[in-house]
């Protein structure tokens, strides 16, 4: 490391005396992003758990006789259909224009109803046919990543009510369209993890 | 009232939960509450429940919650000692056919509190509020970037220890030791509500300890003075940003192997079980993996300090900057390449074990290149024996020991020899009390002038140096002998009356921690009192080198009138021999975040919906939860939450602080 630089010994200046304007808000993407990443890393394990437990079915039903992929694809588009109106929702955020905001976080919103509708079918099918999450560690750790994942859509579905509150009521202000980003990071970030869990559990589930 | 509607209202929890019929108990509850009551009395009576709340509980002032933070510690570190001298003491007595006067069911619970408080509610702490009140004040910001999360996490972490505390007196704490091995912790072995108590409170202390993780890696990252490179910042901020990586990659896996264990106690699924595919082993590993990066989470900062501290106290640059930094990250990576060495016993088979004794000596390395950076910097230099000074130096002798028992730990034949033996007791006390706990008083006696405006006091901190260094030594020495002879960790009484002698001297080396504590109490207290000799008017009472020392002692709220602007490493030390003298007029206004109460509320509630948990009372686990969602969301409808304190204040402020260095 150099000692310092020719310009400043010669003219030290050692305070900013000159007003300088502070983003407000200018840390709060990369904070947002390092908290998404400790949740990934909760995902992570979860992941590890199903990698360990996924086929100690303890002489109970497996992956392949429970899955039903027909379901589970009906399920993935759902999801993956949100994220992209959730993009719609952020192109108009951009330009502007609040009620087609609105609209298009309303209709990711259905979606992510319609996702978590299926997932809650699934589930109560599973643990009527004698597969709940007691029945053996594959299935504690399938109830767990899948039943995480949509915990995570359900707070997101929360936010997402309660963001479209505010936009309504404030507009798409500095401080909103920095909850939308946030919100659109959580959004995706969930999509890319349920690729996982489509992959990783479904489909090599399957084919056990 | 019949069972059905009791239950419903009342979970599990009765009237025998209060351990009414346990003499040690009772008269331990009798002593809290009493001086609770007496606390609770004097700030009623001088009115100071307005001035603590509007002041100190909803500030989001970073360097009011590092306060916090330490009394936090220092308050968690007497209970924590108390459960240290009863286990000495009942392993002292309980020879020759005596009991001692612990029976199992208490002694059990006070090794795995004393685990969980020392390294929960002491340690950590510790260590977030030190970094907490520093760097910000090292990089030249203002505050950290998300000021209520600030507030927010340190009542989590806050709660987490109310809870443990709650469990002293309301049911019982696990009896499992400090990490709640699976299956012994399951619901099968423990079917109690201790787990439970264990589980909620890390998990809501594990909360802020996240979010804490989060903020001070923005702040570090985007807040520092214009001109602060990378390899431009304080070492104590370096290894902050390093724990604070580390914090935000270990501690989710914590939340993880707790919630598969609160799965398997609530929902009765199998993770850790011994039936139906469970495997407990997976809670090993998966436990370890946390739990490994934790303890450099808890010394890199104390490396930190005692980097400043020998710079400072050397009135030299540090030696090798470049290469301490190097070691950080290196360590850091390292810090989970090494977990399984906690477990050479579980049977991975040979390669594996080799491949984690490796990767655990290699540590060793970065590690020894800070201590000769250290000494290096003490060669030639202009040393001064502050206080501070001294602690680093009893760190460096005591720690390379710590240290070095630690690389033979790591060769797994001899593992197999010591593993769950007071030989390893015995190191990693050694590590964490000469690493950690010297680190902390060093940095508290280093940055108190900064924080109060007035130095400690030098003869009961000397006092309290060498009754903690002698004490440690006489504690923990008879251990490793212990350990070596074979003596496993956590037995609660001992047949071989030749082993007696040695557990007395540990005894009498606790007795002797105890007068260091004691004395660092008296010396803070003398100190208060005798603030007005003890001042410092300078703001930089030691020639300090780093930007904390750049303003007034103590800080105003908004830390500085005016950014500062860093050419060198050592800025403020480059600012000082070049002449930079702070402006004295022309100041601006400054915009800074408002005072809130929600972090307090929101913890609050998480508490009772803690405790909810813990004795099945749902409808108050879910209300509390629901409390949490619902003020959550109330609150993000706040959008005013900062204010300008305008250029006529600062002046007023600026002009009523003591005068500046170099001003």
């Amino acid at each position: 490391m150099a000692n310092h630089t020719a310009t400043t010994a010669d003219a030290p200046h050692f305070w900013e005396t000159e007003p300088h304007h502070h983003e407000a808000g200018s840390s709060t993407m990369l904070g947002f992003w390092l908290y998404l990443m400790s949740d990934c890393l909760i995902f992570a394990m979860l992941f590890a758990g199903w990698g360990v437990y996924g086929q100690s079915a303890a002489g109970g039903p497996t992956a392949p006789e429970l899955f039903d992929l027909k379901l589970v694809a009906l399920n993935t588009a759902m999801l993956l259909f949100s994220s992209i109106t959730y993009g719609f929702a952020m192109i108009a955020a951009q330009e502007d224009n609040k009620r087609a905001t609105l609209g298009w976080l309303a209709v990711t919103g259905l979606f992510g109803a319609a996702f978590l509708g299926i997932e809650m079918y699934e589930f109560a099918h599973l643990i009527h046919e004698g597969a709940g999450p007691q029945r053996s560690a594959f299935l504690s750790s399938f109830f767990a990543l899948v039943g995480t994942h949509g915990l995570h859509v359900f707070f997101g579905m929360i936010w997402l009510t309660v963001l479209m509150v505010q936009v309504a009521k404030k507009g798409l202000i500095a401080a909103n369209t920095r909850r939308l980003a946030c919100l659109s990071l959580f959004w995706h970030f969930l999509d890319v993890v349920w690729i996982g869990v489509f992959t990783f559990v479904y489909l090599l589930g399957s084919m056990q | 009232m019949s069972d059905a509607v009791y239950q419903m209202i009342f979970g599990r929890l009765t009237l025998d939960a209060l351990p009414l019929h346990e003499p040690i108990v009772v008269a331990t509850f009798g002593v809290v509450a009493l001086g609770g009551l007496a606390l609770l009395g004097l700030i009623t009576k001088y009115k100071l429940w307005g001035y603590l709340w509007s002041e100190w509980f909803t500030t989001v002032d970073h360097k009011k919650i590092g306060i916090m933070y330490m009394i936090l510690g220092t308050v968690m570190l007497l209970r924590g000692f108390a459960d240290a001298i009863m286990m000495r003491l009942q392993q002292a007595m309980a020879f020759n056919g005596s009991e001692g006067y612990l029976d199992a069911h208490h002694y059990d619970q006070i090794f795995t509190a004393h685990g969980v408080i020392m390294i929960f509610f002491v340690a950590m702490p510790f260590v977030t509020g030190l970094m907490n009140y520093v760097v910000p004040l090292q990089i030249g910001a203002r505050d950290v970037s998300f000021p209520f999360l600030n507030n927010f996490s340190f009542w989590m972490t806050a709660a987490g220890a109310g809870l443990v505390m709650a469990s002293l007196f309301v049911g019982e704490f696990a009896k499992t030791g400090w990490l709640a091995m699976a299956p012994l912790s399951g619901l099968d072995y423990s079917p109690d509500v201790g787990v439970d108590y264990y589980i909620w409170a890390l998990q809501i202390a594990g909360v802020g300890t996240l979010l804490s993780g989060v903020n001070l890696i923005a702040t570090i990252v985007k807040m520092r003075a214009p001109g602060m490179s990378l390899m431009k910042m304080p070492v104590f901020t370096w290894s902050a940003l390093v724990t604070n990586v580390l914090i935000v990659a270990a501690f989710p896996v914590l939340t993880a192997v707790l919630a598969f264990l609160s799965l398997d106690r609530y929902v009765g699924t199998n993770f850790f079980t011994n039936t139906l595919g469970g495997n407990p082993m997976m809670y090993v590993n998966m436990i370890w993996i946390w739990g490994h990066p934790e303890v450099y989470i808890l010394i890199l900062p104390a490396f930190g300090v005692f980097s400043e501290v020998v710079s400072t106290f050397s009135g030299k640059r540090l030696f090798g900057y470049t290469s301490m930094i190097y070691a950080l990250i290196v360590i850091c990576i390292l810090a989970y390449l090494v977990w399984l060495h906690h477990f050479f016993t579980m049977g991975s088979g040979a390669s594996v074990n080799s491949f984690f004794g490796i990767t655990t000596m290699i540590i060793s390395i970065p590690t020894g290149a800070k201590i000769f950076n250290w000494l290096f910097t003490m060669y030639k230099g202009r040393i001064r024996y502050e206080l501070p000074m001294m602690w680093a130096i009893a760190f460096m002798l005591t720690f390379t020991v710590g240290g070095m028992t630690g690389v033979l730990l790591a060769v797994p034949p001899a593992d197999f020899v010591l593993h769950n033996s007071l030989f390893l007791v015995a190191h990693f006390h050694n590590v964490i009390i000469g690493g950690v706990l010297f680190g902390m008083f060093a940095g508290i006696n280093y940055w108190w002038p900064k924080a109060f405006g007035f130095k400690l006091d030098r003869k009961w901190g000397l006092v309290s140096f060498w009754a903690w260094v002698v004490g440690f030594w006489t504690a923990f020495t008879p251990l490793y002998v212990l350990g070596l002879m074979g003596v496993t960790r956590r037995l609660r009484t001992f047949d071989d009356p030749s082993l007696q002698i040695w557990f007395v001297i540990a005894g009498i080396g606790a007795a002797i921690v105890a007068v260091g504590i004691a004395a660092f109490l008296i010396q803070i207290a003398v100190s208060i009192l005798n603030r007005d000799k003890l001042r410092d008017e300078t703001g930089d009472p030691w020639g300090g080198r780093t930007l904390e020392w750049a303003t007034t002692s103590p800080p105003p709220h908004y830390n500085f009138a005016f950014t500062p602007v860093v050419h060198d490493l050592d800025a403020w030390h480059d600012m000082k021999s070049r002449g930079g003298k702070v402006p004295a007029e022309g100041y601006m206004d400054i915009h800074m975040p408002r005072y809130t109460g929600a972090g307090v509320i929101l913890a609050g509630l998480s508490l009772v919906s803690g405790f909810g948990l813990v004795w099945h009372i749902w409808w108050m686990a879910g209300g509390a939860l629901l409390g949490v969602v619902g003020y959550a969301i109330w609150h993000s409808f706040d959008y005013d939450r900062d204010y300008y304190v305008t250029a006529d204040e600062v002046a007023e402020t600026e002009r009523a602080g003591r005068v500046m260095a170099g001003a």
